[in-house]
């Protein structure tokens, strides 16, 4: 028994009818997508232990600058240590030849001795950054605009598609290496710059979920019953177009990774002495055979990454979606609850038809 | 019936869905046969199992599917056969007709081409001789220009001509048997007529047995010889069409029966409504779909009065593009009124003086009396709320209640259209399409309107569940009192509801006036005809109806 707003006992049967928030449902839905949890803490883990262990570095301008009291290199700005005994561009005696791991080196050190767990967490800080800007930036951008040409079509339409166009017939390689140059800054301001050219897929999307909802009848009865523009969009229509967003968002962030792996390569992008993930890979690129550590930790982190994300996608588009199945914890246990339950496609008017058996029998 | 003319023998046919690793029966030891010139209907609801019955003939089921038994065609095994062999079947032996021209004709090619197709499929024939056979084929389903039918598109033609074309490419290649699966569910009515005329004349004139796959009784007491009632996958019934008409044994088919409306059992109006203040008033009512790049203006409603009294229900009928849910639309605020007065109670909401305009204010007013019931009870409810959301959203939009207001009150209407209070927390793909629109109607009566308008609120219901939910209608309207425009294209139901009747054409009323004077002493032609079509459930009566209609055409 518990207590209700007015402080009334109730029984089961009433809190089976007490109505439960969205946010609420979601959580719980959320929840049995354990695959999505786990990534959640896996993902934190990683943050945590790539901005603690070699410190970070606030503002200036990714170059190396020689420090006035101590007479070291160090990064330009505003650099706070971490608990890491290396750090990512001290150059050091190798305490193998060919650099392999060691006790003291667990990643191995590269041909002048620098450290490559110090040198991977440091570029993970930055595809991280440059990650989650480009994915908040351009799904801000992409739904917002979306939204927009998608509800108010006629002209606001016109125009937002229009420049949309535009962006997408520039190369993004192309224009954030332009602009990520000519700005300079390092990593952030390439955040920001591929962020504000990745959104115009997006809006195209949320555009077309808008244009097909906005015709369904319960916007209609909305309307009638005298909701504004802005419930409409925010209450009705965007919950309905979550999938969409998640899955677009989550490619985007794992796309952005790979453009800043590209330009990085090209030379552009985060160049040394900073580090990022795909730059270690290029960098190291010709040591695949020999020296496979220098080329696989940045790998393996990048994976990483991308898998969490993806996951966590996953469970977040589940998660909004009521026709999600809810209990299928029956049978075959483990696997079926990693992946949240078997999904069940099924027509917003349909009935639920199961999932069809490939083997004619 | 002698042994030589029967062509199709079904023996102890069962058919199993795979889903889930789950065995689904779906349809359990059919046994039926079929003889030349017979028309053989099976009825049913949706998901009795009629439909893939008829499918599984010429196995056109899902690969999860399994069928076991006997299906005989002129003895030869159907069941089991090859893929090769079902293609001589299919088309050749055995035709379909679906229940929607549209999808199922290919829409980037011409009718012609695609008979044409059929008939070189089957036949080794010239292209030149295929298609004297297709002008042929298209002159017989009385297509009025076979010529230009040959070589138009399906968009091209009207609803009931794609049917023909499709009929058309059905009987190219002289089947013995043809099923039609609700060939005419997508029709109006007078269109329903044509074409069940049409597939009676073509049955006598190709000497074939037709199967008849249809929910409406109507039409079976038109076509059918036998007929078979099924349930849950079982027949449960089965005998001549008189036979069940008039002797139903099996309690569902009693019920079945019983809850079709049948046109002319509506009680006579009540005298309230003629004296009784008015809600909703219209005049001169003109509402145009505006002109779209090369598209000009669409005039969809032209030049209509109607006045909605107090406790009174408004029947407004009419056939698909007559503008009965655009005037729907426009009453509730939806679509802009290009001239006219609309009135509710004393005050004027749009009018000339005012450009025809509500404005933002008054329509915050004018709604907050209004309540609208949909059509489509799985588009008009948001499929990622609560259902309890979705009852609770007109009240928390007025601001006029307070959480525990609202929270009682949706308690309140749940149980006032009859569904446990448990399921306002389920969504609505967890319900049915009756327990939907249950929720359509709480939502719409949130706020105790004056004045529902109901947009068809049960054509896209089975006819047990569309009973039971007119059933409920009546009664919230006896209990609450509230006026109702009640749009519908189904003359039967709205003489089970209406006390007044309005008869639109073309974006125009051409009849208004009490229910027993519309129904039973129709003045215009138009609405002569439109009653003439429906058909009633019950053989007898309907051949004299037909006969009648016949007449009427002349």
């Amino acid at each position: 028994m518990s207590l209700d707003a007015q402080g009334r006992e109730t029984t089961i049967e009433q809190e089976a009818t007490i109505g439960l928030s969205q946010g609420q449902v979601i959580w719980k839905r959320f929840k049995k997508h354990k695959l999505a949890v786990i990534s959640i803490f896996v993902l934190a883990t990683t943050i945590i232990l790539a901005f603690t262990s070699v410190g970070i570095v606030i503002g200036g301008n990714g170059q190396l600058v020689v420090d006035k009291e101590t007479l070291l290199l160090r990064p330009d700005g505003w650099y706070i240590k971490g608990w890491w005994q290396w750090d990512w561009f001290t150059v050091g005696a190798k305490d193998l030849v060919n650099g392999a791991p060691t006790w003291n080196h667990p990643f191995g050190q590269d041909d002048i001795g620098r450290d490559i767990f110090a040198r991977v967490m440091r570029g993970m800080q930055q595809s991280l950054l440059v990650t989650f800007i480009v994915g908040f930036l351009s799904t801000a951008i992409g739904v917002v605009l979306g939204s927009l040409a998608g509800y108010y079509r006629k002209w606001t339409d016109s125009v937002i598609m229009r420049v949309a166009d535009i962006i997408l017939i520039v190369p993004v390689l192309v224009l954030g290496a332009v602009l990520g140059r000519s700005v300079g800054g390092g990593a952030l301001f390439l955040a920001i710059m591929l962020g504000l050219v990745a959104w115009p897929g997006l809006a195209r999307l949320v555009r077309g979920e808008f244009l097909s909802l906005r015709e369904r009848e319960f916007v209609d009865a909305a309307v009638v019953s005298g909701a504004s523009a802005r419930h409409i969009i925010f209450k009705h229509i965007l919950p309905n177009s979550i999938g969409v967003i998640v899955v677009n968002t989550t490619l985007l962030m794992s796309a952005a990774i790979l453009i800043e792996t590209s330009l990085s390569f090209l030379g552009f992008g985060i160049t040394p002495p900073d580090v990022s993930l795909g730059q270690i890979i290029n960098e190291y690129q010709t040591a695949f055979q020999t020296r496979p550590w220098l080329f696989w930790y940045p790998g393996l982190f990048i994976i990483l990454i991308a898998l969490c994300i993806n996951f966590i996608g996953d469970g977040l588009r589940d998660a909004f979606d009521p026709r999600q199945r809810r209990d299928d914890f029956t049978k075959e246990g483990f696997f079926k609850s990693l992946f949240g339950g078997k999904k069940i496609e099924a027509d917003h008017d349909e009935v639920i038809v199961g999932t069809t058996q490939r083997e004619n029998i | 019936m002698s042994d030589s003319k029967k062509i199709l023998e079904v023996k102890n046919l069962s058919i199993d869905f795979a889903i889930d690793g789950n065995i689904a029966r779906a349809v359990d030891g059919m046994s039926f046969e079929v003889s030349r010139g017979e028309v053989l209907a099976i009825v049913g609801e949706s998901g009795s199992g009629k439909s893939t019955t008829a499918m599984s003939l010429v196995s056109l089921l899902p690969r999860n599917s399994r069928t076991t038994g006997s299906a005989t065609l002129h003895g030869q095994q159907l069941v089991g056969m090859s893929i090769k062999e079902l293609r001589k079947v299919r088309g050749k032996q055995v035709a379909f007709i679906f229940q929607e021209p549209m999808t199922a004709l290919n829409p980037v090619f011409t009718i012609g081409f695609q008979i044409v197709e059929a008939l070189r499929e089957h036949f080794n024939t010239t292209r030149a001789a295929a298609k004297e056979r297709a002008l042929e084929l298209l002159a017989m389903v009385e297509l009025p220009d076979p010529e230009k039918a040959f070589d138009s598109y399906p968009h091209q033609l009207s609803g009931g001509q794609r049917q023909r074309a499709m009929i058309a490419q059905s009987i190219s290649c002289d089947p013995d048997i043809l099923i039609a699966d609700e060939p005419t569910t997508a029709l109006d009515v007078t269109v329903q007529a044509e074409i069940l005329d049409l597939m009676r004349s073509l049955k006598d004139r190709l000497d074939s047995a037709i199967i008849l796959i249809t929910h409406d009784m109507g039409v079976v007491a038109d076509m059918a010889d036998r007929m078979i009632v099924m349930k849950d996958g079982i027949a449960v019934e089965s005998g001549t069409a008189d036979q069940i008409f008039n002797a139903p044994r099996h309690p569902y088919t009693q019920r079945l029966l019983a809850s079709v409306p049948h046109l002319g059992t509506g009680k006579p109006a009540e005298t309230i409504g003629k004296q009784a203040k008015s809600v909703l008033s219209a005049k001169n009512l003109v509402i145009e779909y505006p002109k779209r790049g090369r598209v000009p203006a669409f005039r969809a409603v032209d030049d209509i009065s109607i006045e909605i009294g107090e406790g009174e229900v408004l029947g407004l009928v009419g056939e698909s593009g007559s503008g009965k849910t655009t005037v729907g639309r426009a009453l509730v605020g939806l679509l802009p009124v290009h001239s006219g007065t609309v009135t509710m109670g004393d005050k004027v909401f749009a009018s000339e003086e005012r450009g025809f305009k509500i404005n933002k204010d008054d329509l915050r007013e004018f709604r907050r009396n209004l309540g609208i019931v949909f059509q489509d009870p799985g588009s008009s409810l948001n499929p990622r709320w609560p259902v309890g959301q979705s009852i609770a959203e007109p009240m928390e939009l007025s601001k006029e209640f307070t959480a525990a207001q609202i929270e009682a009150r949706v308690i309140e209407l749940l149980d006032q259209v009859q569904l446990p209070t448990s399921y306002r927390n389920r969504y609505p793909h967890e319900l049915s399409g009756g327990q939907r629109q249950r929720v359509g109607i709480a939502r719409a009566l949130a706020l105790r309107p004056k004045l529902l308008i109901a947009d068809e609120p049960t054509s896209a219901l089975d006819v047990s569940v569309q009973a039971s939910v007119l059933e409920l209608f009546q009664d919230l309207q006896k209990d609450l009192g509230f006026a109702c425009l009640f749009i519908s294209h189904d003359l039967a139901v709205v003489d089970l509801l209406s006390d007044r009747i309005a008869v639109m054409q073309h974006g125009r009323i051409v009849e208004q006036g009490p229910k027993e004077q519309i129904l039973r002493n129709p003045q215009e032609e138009y609405t002569k005809r439109l009653l003439a079509a429906v058909p009633v459930p019950n053989p007898e009566e309907q051949k004299l109806r037909r006969l009648k209609r016949l007449e009427l055409q002349g």
